[in-house]
């Protein structure tokens, strides 16, 4: 049995401690210069939160350590790498992995 | 098929209906996954109307498939909030890069885009803000599509979950990956980026394994981040001890 009244108390908490860390830097910051010190740390941020997102994802299987023919993942994130260096594209990049990793599911039985 | 990533945005068609067609990548991405934690937070015991809630109020990926086994194991209000904030604190990071950028909206406007702030939309913010469009009305459309989709999902993935067959075989669950791919691609314009990328990659994966958990993300992307600006300095410094004409190919 769930108390539905305490989940939704709980969400109320989940909105305030994840709508804080959203909204107040951009209100802190943008209305003022910053030096060009923080500037070009806040330049690499975007590339540097990707991978530390992304490649987790690729090399790690269920927390472990895998390169191995069964990591769809990775294996298909080779192409769709080549891909989206050499189009560009966002919609051609996605396609690409994703009938990679659909076709080697319904075809060859992987992942 | 378009050649550049905006092609779908750069044409002269409304700023609203570029926001909705360049947030489509995400909503394939987040309907087959708004689906799953749906299809979760139902199997936790959440009335359908909580589970809608938090999609609605929350918004954040992650932290929602993360409570929805937090409430299925009867875990305590204070550990729920706690663990999402943990989880969403990388936003702070999103928010701080994007401020540079924002500098001529309102408070309130700032107040509105900020609720919608996720991985995916700061990641397609960044790249678009960076080649110098800044339009509210293509940024509010994009994370107001984004989320109406990951609503979408939810509400599918509650009512309808337990009867829908596998979807893994239409690899849905790989589009916000191949998505993280090609925008690190775009984001990547010289030499240092690459080596910031790398490097932070490798430390995001070596704490995970040591089982920093959900700090792994921050602690990478701001180790990362301040050696692309250390080494930055020390390029600089090295040119100009040497031909200042090399500064022009450096940065």
């Amino acid at each position: 049995m769930t108390n539905q009244g305490w989940v939704f108390v709980t969400i109320i908490g989940m909105l305030v401690v994840t709508y804080l860390p959203r909204v107040l830097p951009l209100w802190l910051f943008s209305s003022r210069s910053l030096p060009p010190l923080v500037i070009a740390w806040l330049r690499y941020v975007p590339v540097a939160v990707l991978s530390a997102m992304l490649l987790p994802s690729l090399v790690l299987d269920e927390g472990r350590f895998s390169l191995g023919g069964n990591n769809l993942y990775f294996w298909a994130a080779v192409p769709t790498f080549f891909v989206a260096w050499k189009t560009r594209s966002l919609f051609a990049s996605v396609l690409v992995g994703m009938a990679i990793v659909a076709g080697a599911r319904t075809l060859l039985g992987i992942g | 098929m378009n050649r550049t990533p905006y092609s779908v945005g750069s044409s002269d068609r409304p700023a609203w209906v570029r926001g909705i067609a360049r947030a489509m990548p995400i909503v394939m991405g987040y309907i087959p996954i708004g689906f799953a934690y749906g299809v979760l937070a139902q199997q936790a015991g959440l009335s359908l109307f909580n589970t809608l809630a938090m999609s609605a109020l929350v918004y954040a990926g992650s932290s929602q498939l993360i409570a929805a086994g937090l409430f299925a194991a009867a875990a305590p209000a204070l550990s729920i909030i706690a663990t999402t904030f943990v989880v969403n604190l990388r936003h702070m990071l999103f928010s701080a890069a994007l401020s540079p950028y924002l500098k001529g909206w309102r408070k309130w406007e700032l107040a509105v885009f900020a609720y919608e702030l996720t991985d995916e939309s700061f990641a397609l913010h960044s790249v678009r803000f960076a080649s110098g469009i800044h339009s509210k009305i293509e940024a509010g459309a994009l994370n107001l599509t984004a989320q109406l989709s990951w609503i979408v999902g939810t509400w599918l993935g509650a009512v309808v979950g337990g009867r829908i067959a596998d979807i893994r075989p239409w690899a849905l669950d790989y589009t916000l990956s191949a998505m993280f791919i090609a925008l690190l691609v775009m984001q990547i314009k010289h030499r240092l980026e690459v080596i910031v990328a790398l490097l932070t990659g490798i430390l995001a994966v070596a704490l995970a394994r040591w089982g920093v958990g959900q700090w792994s993300v921050i602690l990478a992307t701001v180790t990362g981040a301040t050696i692309g600006v250390a080494l930055e300095h020390l390029q600089v410094k090295r040119d100009t001890g040497q031909d200042t004409a090399q500064q022009e190919g450096a940065r």
